[in-house]
């Protein structure tokens, strides 16, 4: 390993390529011109350095690794600390790339304010890859936080008609999460005497005091998930914000919520957490049917999209608290559960990702979102009808592509936890293929009647540019998942396990002596 | 070889699908039709090592998942089971695909057409070598797609369209059940590989499990989980509503992927998972039954179709019906035979149909038929010889395998045995008659089409009626459906049987079978005599006596009957008032009532509206988010400051 901090320099370059851009004068014209550039090659550089943290990472070693700190307030005791694990890597190189994606598919649909935007584009990338790698609890919540204020900009001067209302309703969600969670940390900070986030995973919050922390952490999760009820500003934040801010919002915001409950409610609340599992079940259960069956509704193509994507982190929801194996007499635990989690938080990355990007190219050209605008595509566009199909299928989970892998652990894991829950949460295959499949006819298939649509061009080499990796991704993690699935295994393994022994050790579930004590297996 | 077998069609797609520009669909026709007789060349050469040498092997490929105790691997596993279904597929395919390009000849995007058509049968292919649950599905899915893209391959058609997305979902809702399966199965085995699961069977057979909340078999609940499935995949009684509307594809679809492959798949799992239904009795006795039901009931149906190639799709689920009774009284041998010779007479009939509507130009309505026997002779003959051989009359393939499919059921000596046995008898007599009846609708009596359509077959040469490309390649199908019978009937069923076929089945199948040789001989003559009446009714009905009308007097003496055939027993109607129209509508009512008008009337907008008041209240200066944003800051602030006050103070 190396002795230079290569999480510190990933997450800060693209901060200093945003300052770059700052420095750049000229007409309006070159500044866009050149603002686009520096954009693009930072955050291909981020990319690099990332797929090189990726390299020298150790797949066998269950904790944290390139862990780098830094007094920031000797006097409050806050530092910031930064390290990944397996749970955390490759979030971090989701988020590399899909920002470099995001540039280039906002090459020239944005037109206005360039600058600004590549510049509000690369600080949100510091701040997303600060979340996944921060080890210090304060550190964590400022960028987990402060993720939000690029965001806001985004949607709020490049957003669509009614972007001020979705961005309001959005931080309406947020700011309650927000308050009750700074509040758990202070007390997290106050009884553990340490803001240092392996530091309070070891150290055993009493059951009382769990429960409340895990109340005042989901608040805030849940809604970043998002689950039921607290989902509704997903469709508006989808529908009003522009292309790549639908991409960042679905491919890596969304995914902050499942992370924090595997950094924060698993390992340092287990007991809560076992305690309120029927509860996340029970709401994810819901989201899946509900919001599955109001996607079918829609008529909106970026508002089905994200009532699909409600859907899937319905089964992110149930994978992370589905590990303990029922009925079973020496308190068997399972990783498929946690592991298909994780994985469909990547693939649901991509392939939403991949599915705005998608909308985004009709959008570009029609200006419409409504799919009866559409119809008949295929014989005007016939590589964008290939490239749709491919996340279309992958959305609805056909084995061979990434979206399979992550609901199938999920529904083992689940299974062997509630079998009601996976019975539920299987129908999700039913509702989601109809819904998907339903969207694709209508835009794709059919006689080509629309008069706008007459002269509609196909994909560009640019956006071919755009989709080519996503496409080898979404194959690549469906055909050989275990170059993503190796790097979790030792780090979910000692979640579990760290789970399994904090719940003996409470006698809240029944645990043989001889086992109790085998934790490192 | 093993691998080249398999991966061929897949380079085949892979070139045709994405390298169809540059090389035409010339080009992309002989890619595809090389590398899948290439495939077929190499089948046979297994099918002599694996099946005849007794030689079963594992190709193992790569890791495809491992998480936890889950490890699953890309494989290729050859028994005799496995090298028969392979044989069939790729020799199917490779007909299929040969006699497509006299088929396709005018279509627009044949590259396209032979990419699917490829990809599809590599997706069968890694469905039947698959050595575990998980690429089984793999391969089960896989067919279904390529299913959907067939059947909507015309996607300007919009009932093609509403067909492939049918055929897409119904079987999702098979493939719920199957999904549930392999994660039952592995929770209980701990693995999904069949070795170790049906090494595991014996241990389990008996127990019980939690399932929703009840304490149930373990065995029984699995295998019906899984059989669900089947019952999507093979079209089944309940979940068969796709098949007939997956007619709207192209005919070499339909005759290889919904008459040949594909539909039998359902048959394949519950023969290769036997040790598995073995240990569940009931399960068992739940295949038996659906196959009868579906038998009967598909046979009913098709009595009164009148698109051509309907008639056909409602008589391949009846057949599929036979073979699952058969693999449900335990002869999966029998059952397997009968897949093997229905695979090639009805792969046959299909082709014929659609030479039969490549001659009418694309006519499908058997009432605008009629006479044209003299026009297309070798049509005329194949569809006879298939006929001959679905009837099961002596000689031809299906008088072997359907008669032991029947003397199987008789055999058991159980009641779900003679159920599905006089059902069986029943759906013989009328698929002899609804055979003929397309037989003489079709070839026979006046010409009562458009006559343009029939001034063009008049003038048409021989050649262009009936292109050599076209029925050339059926002579293999042509030459299966007469001797495939008789040549496999000693190695399937008769006395080489367990040798051939190793430890494919369980070792029960020996009694069974032997049950089957030894039944009375009214037993064995029934299906012969019933199908001989069928045949002679229907000369009469259709050919003799056809001035008469007797259908049509029979149709108006009860027309709740007639109907009630014409309308397949109202399934789709059913199922459109019961699940999907209140499916819509119960999503535009979550999403009005619920979304906006509850959580958001309570929640967000609620709030902002209550906040609105106050603020205009407290404050009357400032609205708009910048405010409300250092407002939570100071909410924040103020929270933490209290906090501290309050834990300093205790």
């Amino acid at each position: 390993m190396s002795s230079w901090d290569i999480l510190t320099l990933t997450a800060g370059l693209p901060l200093l390529g945003a300052l770059c851009i700052l420095f750049i004068r000229g007409d309006e014209k070159v500044v866009a011109q050149n603002a686009r550039s520096v954009a693009m090659w930072t955050s291909l550089i981020t990319f690099a350095l990332s797929l090189a943290i990726w390299w020298n990472f150790e797949t066998s070693t269950p904790g944290f690794q390139f862990v780098h700190t830094y007094e920031w307030f000797p006097a409050l005791g806050i530092r910031f600390k930064v390290g990944v694990d397996g749970i955390s890597m490759l979030f971090v190189i989701l988020t590399t790339l899909l920002t470099p994606i995001c540039i280039l598919s906002a090459w020239e649909a944005v037109k206005t304010r360039v600058r600004e935007y590549m510049l509000a584009f690369l600080v949100l990338e510091t701040l997303m890859i600060g979340t996944f790698i921060a080890l210090d609890l304060f550190t964590f919540y400022i960028f987990f936080e402060g993720v939000l204020i690029p965001m806001f900009i985004i949607i709020g001067v490049w957003g669509g008609p009614r972007r001020v209302y979705s961005a309001f309703k959005f931080f309406l969600y947020t700011l309650l999460g927000s308050v009750l969670m700074l509040v758990a940390m202070l007390a997290m900070a106050v009884t553990a005497n340490t803001t240092d986030i392996p530091g309070l995973m070891a150290f055993g919050f009493s059951p009382e005091m769990q429960t409340w922390l895990w109340l005042a952490f989901f608040a805030s999760f849940a809604v970043k998930v998002p689950m039921w009820p607290v989902h509704t500003w997903l469709p508006d934040a989808h529908v009003e914000a522009p292309t790549a801010g639908s991409v960042i919002l679905a491919g890596v915001l969304l995914k902050f919520g499942g992370y924090g409950f595997l950094r924060f409610s698993l390992p340092m609340m287990p007991i809560a957490s076992e305690y309120f599992a029927p509860l996340v079940f029970g709401l994810s259960c819901v989201a899946i049917v509900y919001t599955s069956l109001v996607a079918l509704a829609q008529s909106d193509m970026k508002k089905l999209i994200a009532y699909s994507s409600v859907a899937h982190m319905g089964f992110v929801t149930i994978g992370i608290f589905s590990v303990l194996v029922s009925g079973s007499a020496d308190a068997r635990t399972n990783v498929q559960g946690i592991e298909g989690a994780i994985f469909q938080m990547l693939s649901h990355g991509v392939d939403s990702a991949a599915l705005f990007l998608i909308v985004g190219v009709v959008y570009d050209r029609v200006h419409s979102r409504e799919i009866d605008s559409y119809g008949g595509l295929v014989q005007r566009m016939p590589i964008y009808a290939g490239v749709f199909m491919l996340f279309m299928l992958a959305s609805v989970g056909l084995p061979g592509t990434s979206g399979f892998v992550g609901e199938f652990l999920v529904l083992a894991g689940a299974f062997q936890t509630n079998t009601l829950v996976a019975f539920i949460a299987a129908t999700g295959l039913i509702l989601g293929a109809a819904y998907m499949l339903w969207l694709y006819r209508r835009v794709i298939f059919g006689e080509l009647t629309k008069k706008s649509l007459m002269t509609i061009r196909d994909l560009s080499p640019r956006e071919i540019v755009v989709f080519a990796p996503l496409i080898i991704i979404v194959i690549w993690m469906g055909i050989y998942p275990s170059s993503f699935l190796d790097v979790m295994h030792a780090s979910v393994e000692n979640l579990v396990n760290n789970y399994r022994s904090a719940l003996c050790t409470a006698k809240v579930i029944v645990c043989p002596q001889s086992t109790a004590s085998v934790l490192t297996e | 070889m093993f691998t080249a077998a398999i991966f061929l069609p897949l380079l085949g797609a892979i070139i045709a699908g994405l390298l169809g520009r540059w090389i035409g669909a010339r080009g992309a026709q002989w890619v595809t039709c090389i590398l899948l007789v290439v495939s077929a060349l190499l089948s046979v050469w297994i099918f002599i090592d694996v099946a005849l040498g007794g030689n079963t092997r594992t190709v193992e490929l790569f890791t495809w998942i491992d998480s936890g105790d889950l490890e699953v691997s890309w494989a290729l596993y050859f028994d005799t089971l496995t090298a028969v279904m392979v044989s069939v597929v790729t020799i199917v395919s490779a007909v299929v695909h040969i006699y497509s390009v006299g088929y396709m000849h005018e279509d627009p995007h044949k590259a396209r057409f032979f990419s699917y058509l490829s990809l599809f049968t590599f997706a069968m292919l890694m469905l039947v070598t698959a050595d575990n649950l998980l690429q089984m599905f793999f391969g089960w899915e896989g067919v279904g797609v390529c299913s959907y893209l067939l059947i909507g391959f015309w996607y300007h058609k919009p009932e093609a369209n509403a067909a492939a997305i049918k055929a897409f979902l119904v079987n999702r809702i098979g493939d719920f059940g199957f999904a549930l399966g392999i994660v039952g199965t592995f929770l209980v085995f701990d693995s999904i590989l069949y070795e170790t699961i049906f090494a595991g069977v014996p241990g389990k057979t008996g127990a019980a499990f939690e399932f929703l909340g009840m304490q149930v078999d373990i065995m029984t609940t699995l295998a019906i989980l899984l059989f669900i499935g089947a019952m999507g995949k093979s079209a089944q009684l309940g979940l068969h509503t796709w098949l007939p509307d997956a007619m709207e594809g192209p005919t070499p679809v339909s005759a290889l992927i919904h008459a040949a492959t594909m539909v039998t798949a359902g048959v394949f799992m519950v023969c290769r998972l036997s040790p598995m239904f073995e240990a569940a009795p009931i399960a068992l006795n739940m295949v038996a039954i659906v196959g009868a039901s579906t038998a009967i009931f598909a046979a009913t149906v098709a009595l009164t179709q009148n698109d051509i190639k309907r008639v056909i799709a409602y008589s391949t689920c009846s057949q599929l019906g036979y073979m699952f009774f058969a693999a449900g009284v335990g002869a999966y041998p029998v059952a397997i035979f009968h897949l093997m010779t229905h695979a090639f007479f009805k792969a046959l009939l299909f082709l014929g149909s659609g030479m039969v509507i490549h001659a009418m130009h694309h006519e499908q309505d058997m009432r605008k038929m009629g006479g044209i026997w003299k026009k297309i002779p070798i049509t005329y003959v194949f569809m006879w010889v298939g006929s001959l051989a679905l009837a099961g009359v002596p000689i031809f393939a299906g008088y072997y395998s359907k008669d032991m499919v029947l003397e199987s059921a008789f055999g058991a000596h159980t009641p779900v045995g003679m159920y599905a046995f006089w059902l069986g008898i029943g759906a013989a007599l009328l698929t002899a008659f609804y055979s003929w009846r397309l037989i003489y609708m079709t070839f026979h009596g006046q010409f009562r089409g458009d006559p343009h359509t029939m001034e063009h077959l008049e003038h048409a040469s021989a050649m262009e009626r009936e292109p050599v490309a076209m029925w050339a390649p059926l002579l293999i199908l042509f030459a299966g459906a007469i001797l495939a019978g008789l040549l496999a009937y000693p190695l399937f069923v008769g006395d080489g049987m367990m040798a051939f076929w190793g430890k494919s089945f369980p070792p029960r199948i020996a009694e069974v079978i032997e049950a089957a040789h030894h039944t009375p001989a009214w037993v064995k003559l029934s299906p012969l005599v019933v199908g001989a009446v069928g045949i002679l009714l229907a000369t009469l009905f259709y050919l003799v006596a056809a001035r008469a009308d007797i259908p049509g007097r029979i149709a108006r003496a009860v027309p709740w009957l007639y109907n009630f055939s014409l309308n397949k027993w109202y399934f789709d109607e059913l199922y459109d008032a019961v699940f999907v129209r209140p499916a819509k509508r119960i999503g535009y009512f979550l999403w009005k009532k619920g979304d906006n008008a509850t959580i958001d009337g309570f929640g967000p907008d609620g709030v902002s509206a209550a906040v609105k008041r106050a603020a205009r209240r407290v404050a009357g200066l400032q609205t708009g988010y910048v405010y409300h944003y250092a407002f939570a800051i100071m909410i924040g602030v103020a929270a933490i400051v209290s906090w501290y006050i309050f834990e300093r103070a205790v």
